[in-house]
């Protein structure tokens, strides 16, 4: 329990950021599939540049994780799911303007109704889940 | 002097966040998750994780040792715990600022609710009762779930921790979210807005 700790702090440092930025807002997810306004690319372009940095340096300097143990960065393959999964996660997140993090954010922020489009995110988990094996990969 | 400075930084806290400081805390996340135990950010797979926990049933998919992940059972907790205090204790005390031309052409289809971060019209127990707020919540929320994990990843894995790393798929990943966004937010959402 107590290693975990770290990552709940993590997290609510996230959580606090996603809502102070308004990622969390349905507004500012309308605004950006709109062209209306400039914060959402400007936060994921951001936030992908300095993470692209921050890797660079860790490879560079071969900096390790706690405990010593070298870093890994496992390597996605390719496959369809990316694209037919990524065009309705796509759809889901315009009508609900939130994806999974900010569906937590929401919920702690007091939109308690937002247990209900997580309950359906676990579902459609589930569900993928279930026709794993028949879908297209 | 110093309380001066104090009311200026909570004044400052409790305003919205400019992207060039949201962007780089959340891009900071990458390394910071690697650095504290090798962890790959992504918040996606923690639904799959609530399953495996919860109700796995006889569905392999969710045969796995989840507690291995529980990491990121404890990073959603936190997020939903900052969440809480971001909105009680840092709370920007005016409305929100929404482009103009969206909330006309919101308020063309009776979404009124515009200084909120979600508007009540559509997000609030009340709605869900409604086809309309039926649609947003569970069909969108199934679309999310189901959708992420059948890329394998979403926003924070795909987009923030996979192109951090430079990986093609997560690129191919989330120009599919963006394509499939833009489809949904001009093209369909206006007919589901209009029930």
């Amino acid at each position: 329990m107590r290693g975990y700790f770290k990552y709940l702090i993590n997290g609510m440092i996230f959580g606090i950021v996603l809502v102070k930025s308004e990622i969390i807002s349905w507004w500012r997810i309308q605004e950006m599939f709109r062209l209306q306004s400039f914060h959402m690319y400007g936060v994921i372009g951001s936030a992908v540049a300095v993470g692209i940095v921050s890797v660079w340096v860790i490879k560079k300097f071969d900096i390790r994780a706690a405990g010593g143990e070298r870093i890994r960065i496992p390597q996605q393959k390719f496959h369809k799911g990316q694209v037919y999964g990524g065009v309705l996660f796509g759809f889901g997140w315009a009508i609900t303007g939130a994806c999974p993090g900010p569906l937590f954010a929401q919920v702690g922020a007091g939109f308690t109704v937002v247990v209900v489009t997580l309950a359906g995110a676990i579902a459609g988990t589930y569900i993928y889940g279930v026709l794993r094996e028949k879908l297209p990969h | 002097m110093s309380m001066l400075i104090d009311i200026g930084i909570a004044a400052w806290l409790r305003q919205p966040w400019p992207w060039y400081v949201a962007g780089p805390l959340i891009g900071l996340t990458v390394p910071a998750l690697l650095i504290m135990g090798n962890k790959g950010l992504g918040i996606s797979s923690s639904l799959r994780q609530i399953i495996a926990a919860c109700l796995p049933g006889k569905v392999p998919f969710f045969q796995y040792d989840w507690k291995k992940e529980a990491w990121n059972l404890f990073f959603v907790t936190g997020i939903l715990a900052g969440g809480w205090v971001a909105a009680n204790l840092l709370g920007n005390p005016s409305p929100l600022r929404v482009d103009p031309a969206l909330v006309q052409e919101m308020h063309g289809y009776g979404v009124e609710d515009t200084g909120n971060l979600l508007p009540g019209d559509l997000f609030s127990w009340r709605a869900l009762l409604t086809l309309k707020g039926w649609i947003m919540m569970v069909v969108g929320g199934f679309l999310v779930g189901f959708g992420t994990r059948y890329a394998g990843g979403c926003t924070s894995g795909h987009a923030i921790r996979g192109l951090s790393t430079l990986q093609w798929p997560s690129l191919v990943a989330t120009v599919a979210f963006m394509g499939g966004g833009f489809f949904m937010a001009n093209l369909v959402l206006p007919a589901i807005l209009k029930l």
